[in-house]
């Protein structure tokens, strides 16, 4: 490696550092014109065309806020609480392959930042220091209602990892890979729907791995305390949760540390079960951009789900949220784990896996949605008895 | 292997990026942002009236219990992922033997379940 190839990684870094802050600003507006208007309201409309400068405004603001430190904080722990809720949340994206490569000064220059080897595991690690950024702010404060959020939202995001990580136990024994970028080439392609020749499909792991998809989903919303299951800061009972004491630029670190947190999930989702950058057009012209673009368009995808989740349910209720983590998301991610097993060292014969995988996938969509309503209903009963 | 570790290098740029970006935050705010404490204003807040006690209040040993659980079925996923990376090498008899495995650890939830730690009461 000469000098060039190390101006050419910072540059990269750099470059998708504050894209990714970029694109965290316009996510945090989008979600607010969404959430808007779903109430028939207009949402932010002054910072910028259409408010889209809403957050940089807020942000800009809380610099000017003074950071208050309550004499009961424990303090060297209540200033490294925010660091460590917004920090690992960065590190995870740097394994996310958001495009080809575009060659530039004689060089391929990847648009990934590192092609860990390991990359489903340092996801997993990485989402993990996020829990003891909440429980350490909570603790810290020396108050009560962030101590209760914060040891509510430990128990919540250490219980949906779990489940979290036997969705991704599936999509590694599917594919057959750890490396980000193998899964996306694993991903390349087109099937056929149930074996059938009329009806393809591109080959991307949230058709056979369907309900891996959907238990992502829920424990992604899960572990990044966001509506309906943002118990840590549910304001109806704790004030704000872990972070009712913090202002200022401690503030801003937890709420940017949370947003990121979402962007990388919603990209890990894009690039373990929606085919990452791929596509199914990519005209002739300028190669790099066409990956990227839809790599984009998918991450808006499932931000716009997060969005719609969040716009139409109500908070879930703290013992339906645990019991459905344990009782439902759990044992099926085992049985989840062990059926992807089975069909994939099936004998391959022609036609045939196509069949087993789709008749599991939908058997396992079947059982996982009849369960769901018990997020909703669970320990009705006892309640009317008391 | 020159990628290997240059690839970590990368990581470790993001690290330094990020911890820039805080120690940029935390300089510009302490120059900007006012700074005027007063007792009242630095106690914590409990919905407008004086805080009651330090603010390490007892809490349900319940979580304690999840967190034991958290660890059984964390260090089980420990060892599903390096099975599940060479799995179809080893063919049906891993699947089995880790059907075993996961039968075990299930019969402990279920164990926990029927006792009713999973219980929110």
């Amino acid at each position: 490696m000469d000098l060039l190839d190390w101006v050419l990684l910072v540059a990269r870094v750099v470059i998708v550092f504050f894209a990714l802050l970029i694109v965290v600003m316009v996510l945090i507006w989008f979600e607010r014109k969404v959430v808007a208007d779903m109430q028939t309201r207009v949402g932010p409309m002054r910072a910028g065309p259409r408010g889209v400068l809403i957050t940089l405004a807020d942000g800009v603001k809380l610099f000017f806020k003074e950071g208050i430190t309550p004499t009961n904080a424990d303090r060297p722990v209540y200033a490294i609480a925010p660091i460590l809720a917004m920090f690992p949340a960065f590190l995870a994206f740097a394994v996310i392959p958001f495009g080809t490569h575009v060659h530039v000064f004689g060089r391929d220059v990847p648009f990934q930042l590192a092609d860990i080897n390991i990359g489903i595991l340092w996801v997993l690690a990485m989402a993990s220091p996020n829990v003891y950024g909440i429980v350490l702010a909570g603790w810290s404060s020396g108050s009560n209602y962030p101590l209760l959020g914060s040891v509510r939202s430990s128990a919540q995001m250490i219980s949906y990892e779990v489940g979290m990580g036997l969705s991704l136990v599936a999509v590694l024994m599917y594919s057959g890979h750890l490396s980000m970028t193998a899964i996306v080439d694993q991903q390349a392609g087109v099937f056929h729907l149930l074996g059938l020749g009329w009806l393809p499909f591109p080959r991307w792991n949230f058709v056979p791995q369907f309900p891996a998809f959907v238990v992502y989903l829920i424990c992604s919303l899960a572990e990044t305390n966001r509506p309906p299951f943002d118990l840590a800061e549910a304001e109806t009972e704790l004030v704000a949760g872990f972070h009712t004491e913090y202002s200022g630029i401690k503030f801003a670190m937890f709420y940017l540390g949370e947003y990121v947190n979402t962007v990388t999930v919603a990209a890990i989702a894009v690039t373990l079960f929606l085919g990452g950058w791929r596509g199914p057009a990519y005209p002739a012209v300028i190669h790099w951009f066409w990956p990227l673009l839809w790599f984009l368009l998918k991450l808006v995808l499932v931000m716009y789900v997060y969005v719609l989740i969040r716009a139409t349910l109500p908070r879930m209720r703290y013992d339906r949220l645990m019991s459905f983590g344990w009782k439902v998301l759990i044992p099926f991610g085992l049985v989840w784990v062990l059926a992807t097993g089975a069909v994939v060292v099936l004998p391959e014969v022609y036609g045939r896996r196509a069949v087993l995988v789709g008749a599991a996938a939908i058997l396992g969509t079947v059982l996982l949605v009849s369960s769901l309503p018990a997020l909703f209903t669970a320990g009705k009963k006892e309640q009317v008895r008391s | 292997m020159p990628d290997y570790f240059q690839s970590y290098a990368v990581v470790l740029a993001v690290a330094v990026a990020g911890a820039a970006l805080v120690a940029v935050a935390f300089t510009a705010g302490r120059l900007i942002a006012p700074k005027r404490p007063l007792p009242s204003k630095l106690t914590t807040y409990e919905c407008g009236i004086d805080p009651v006690g330090k603010g390490w209040a007892q809490s349900q040993v319940r979580y304690y219990i999840y967190g034991f659980l958290f660890v059984i079925f964390d260090v089980e996923s420990v060892f599903l992922f390096p099975w599940a990376r060479v799995f179809v090498k080893l063919g049906w008899a891993a699947v089995w033997e880790m059907g075993i495995f996961i039968g075990i650890l299930a019969a402990g939830l279920l164990y926990a379940w029927k006792k009713d730690v999973l219980k929110w009461a």
